[in-house]
């Protein structure tokens, strides 16, 4: 396979994409004048049109996407985007729809949202939600300052959030960056929130409990009730991460399990585009106690008008330019709206059923830290390749050659070179298969060749990356200096 | 493997005492658990560190973990070649790694850290 090069090493001086008519009128010197023109850009690539189309369409064939194959990322929930739902967001009303036209002109677009709202509180149970967070990490953080928000209103200075060890790392991100102390709730044999640990952790000084349902291990939450109880007795407020709600969806809600406030990923679970920048979308749901303190404006309907609502006061404020990434929320109520709530629930089933083929398939082999039955995904450990030398980074960039996605690596933190694999409900059981084979195959080749895996991937467009030297020095900028060092 | 005279917590730190002086890095076990360490943060000269208080965090390839001061002190340096050099970390873990030197304010505390025997014990124990 030919390297392709950078496209400052395919600049000649002179080339350029387009040519200008001949100026006809007197040059006047004062165009520039007003803006700025960075002068640190050092060797501007200049090419033709057609080497410029053909070296970034070169490049996108080297990249891997769902709809090229499989894609098990753990937690990530990387499913198949239908396309109807692209077909719906390229509709010119929703397209060309400007966010600042008067409301009475947006009377549709707003509609969308609102129904998208209330969609999304009876797939919950939640009360309210809104639609302005970007994507899930704004969404906690969002999530995070409502509650600070209205301890504050009561008066109540609390000053830590507790978080399980097997929390995404953004958990503690969201509550540090919302000046919080993190605390870690340690996890039971069972891989579930120890509840001992939880209730000695509580006290009238914690703000919340930050909980993943099912947790990243894909284990549900059984006790909920009784954490949620726990929490609250203690006047804290429960939060969860919606990250997972893919096991869930159709099936249970987490309004119903006491939870007081809810991150949805539209992006994992409803299908929207996701890797390549997606964009996001994040919604946050919350129970009536937290609702004044959500983001305004609100969408808010009154008589057969739909209407931003910027009438509130105690509101947290805006978190988002206009009303979130709105050609996203549509693509998510094409979603619902297409699979219906049998639909809905066909996709929790299906998803369990796929991640329990694999675990079943590949449990005998790789090893398991936890027994517990799992939903929508299951974390193997790499503890039985210790002998051989190899570890879960090896079988995730030989599963490359085997032209799979490799799942989520080393996390949760506290399962040993953990490999987590989440296959949605998107594949087919052939699909499945190929991939139980493959990660078969790697295991015997991990005790027969392991230097096999250790020198993979060996049929990729670049071989195995230096990831160390990438984190420690990174060169993020080609200069003129580096010509010839590509 | 395990240097004797330096004390050892459960969450992988050691420390080694001279006077009141504190010198606090991570373990050989929690280098290798981590992978190659990409960057260490460290907290400023002069902060207050409750025991079991966050000091800093370490970012490796694999994860980023944060680092606890096993006893109560006041910082009064930081290893600035690590700003340079993380790897020195995983390189030499128990020397030219140290993180932290404090001014140790209970020497109880230390005391009652574990032994390098008890380390190595409490490590063999560990279920992975």
């Amino acid at each position: 396979m030919i390297r392709e090069p950078l496209i400052f090493v395919l600049s000649e001086k002179g080339k350029r994409a387009c040519l200008l008519p001949v100026l006809d009128v007197d040059e006047k010197k004062s165009v520039t004048q007003g803006i700025t023109v960075r002068k640190n850009i050092k060797g501007f690539p200049q090419v033709s049109e057609v080497e410029v189309v053909r070296h970034f369409t070169r490049l996108s064939t080297t990249n891997y996407c769902v709809d090229e194959g499989f894609y098990p990322l753990g937690s990530c929930t990387m499913k198949y985007n239908p396309k109807i739902n692209e077909k719906v967001a390229g509709f010119e009303g929703f397209l060309v729809a400007h966010p600042l036209a008067p409301e009475e002109m947006n009377q549709g677009n707003l509609e969308v949202l609102k129904l998208t709202e209330d969609l999304l509180c009876e797939i919950t149970g939640m009360d309210k939600f809104s639609l302005q967070p970007s994507a899930g990490a704004q969404g906690e953080l969002v999530g995070m300052m409502m509650i600070r928000a209205c301890l504050e209103s009561r008066g109540e200075q609390r000053k830590v959030v507790l978080i399980p060890d097997s929390a995404h790392g953004t958990n503690p991100s969201s509550a540090h960056l919302c000046g919080y102390k993190v605390r870690e709730i340690k996890s039971n044999s069972r891989g579930t929130v120890d509840l001992q640990d939880l209730a000695a952790g509580m006290s009238e000084d914690v703000a919340a409990f930050m909980v993943t349902n099912p947790n990243t291990l894909g284990v549900f939450e059984s006790d909920i009730k009784e954490i949620t109880r726990i929490v609250h007795s203690e006047g804290g407020f429960v939060y969860m991460d919606g990250a997972n709600m893919n096991a869930l969806i159709g099936t249970s809600r987490p309004g119903d399990m006491d939870v007081d406030v809810i991150h949805l990923n539209l992006h994992k679970t409803f299908s929207t585009p996701h890797g390549g920048g997606g964009p996001g979308s994040g919604p946050v749901g919350v129970k009536e106690v937290l609702a004044p303190f959500l983001p305004k404006p609100h969408i808010e309907k009154r008589g057969e008008r739909y209407y931003f609502d910027y009438d509130r006061p105690q509101s947290i404020g805006q978190v988002k330019s206009f009303y979130g990434n709105f050609l996203v929320v549509v693509r998510a109520l094409s979603y619902i709206l297409s699979l219906g709530p049998e639909g809905l629930k066909e996709i929790s089933e299906i998803a369990v059923l796929n991640a329990n083929y694999i675990r079943k398939s590949l449990e005998d082999i790789y090893h398991l830290k936890y027994n517990s039955p799992t939903l929508h995904e299951c974390v193997f450990s790499d503890l039985f390749l210790k002998d051989f030398g190899v570890s879960n980074l090896d079988v995730a960039k030989r599963l490359i050659d085997y032209n799979v996605h490799p799942p989520t690596m080393s996390f949760p933190l506290i399962v040993h070179g953990a490999l987590m694999v989440e296959p949605t409900e998107t594949e087919s059981k052939r699909d499945l298969d190929l991939f139980i084979d493959a990660m078969k195959k790697i295991a015997i080749e991990a005790e027969k060749n392991p230097e096999l895996l250790k020198s993979a991937p060996h049929l990729t467009y670049v071989r195995r990356l230096n990831e160390t030297t990438a984190a420690r020095n990174p060169i993020l900028k080609w200069t003129p200096e580096s010509k010839g060092k590509e | 493997m395990y240097p004797e005279e330096y004390r050892y917590s459960k969450d992988h730190e050691w420390i080694k005492v001279e006077g009141d002086l504190g010198t606090i890095g991570i373990t050989d076990f929690a280098q290798k658990q981590m992978g190659d360490v990409v960057y260490v943060e460290m907290p400023d000269i002069g902060t207050e560190l409750g025991h079991h208080q966050t000091i800093g965090v370490i970012e490796s390839v694999k994860a980023v973990s944060d680092i606890y001061s096993p006893t109560a002190g006041e910082v009064v340096e930081v290893n600035e070649d690590l700003n340079k050099s993380p790897e020195l970390v995983n390189e030499d873990p128990h020397g030219k790694g140290w993180i932290i030197k404090i001014k140790i304010k209970k020497s109880s505390e230390v005391e009652k850290m574990m032994s390098y025997s008890d380390y190595e014990k409490f490590l063999s124990g560990l279920d992975e």
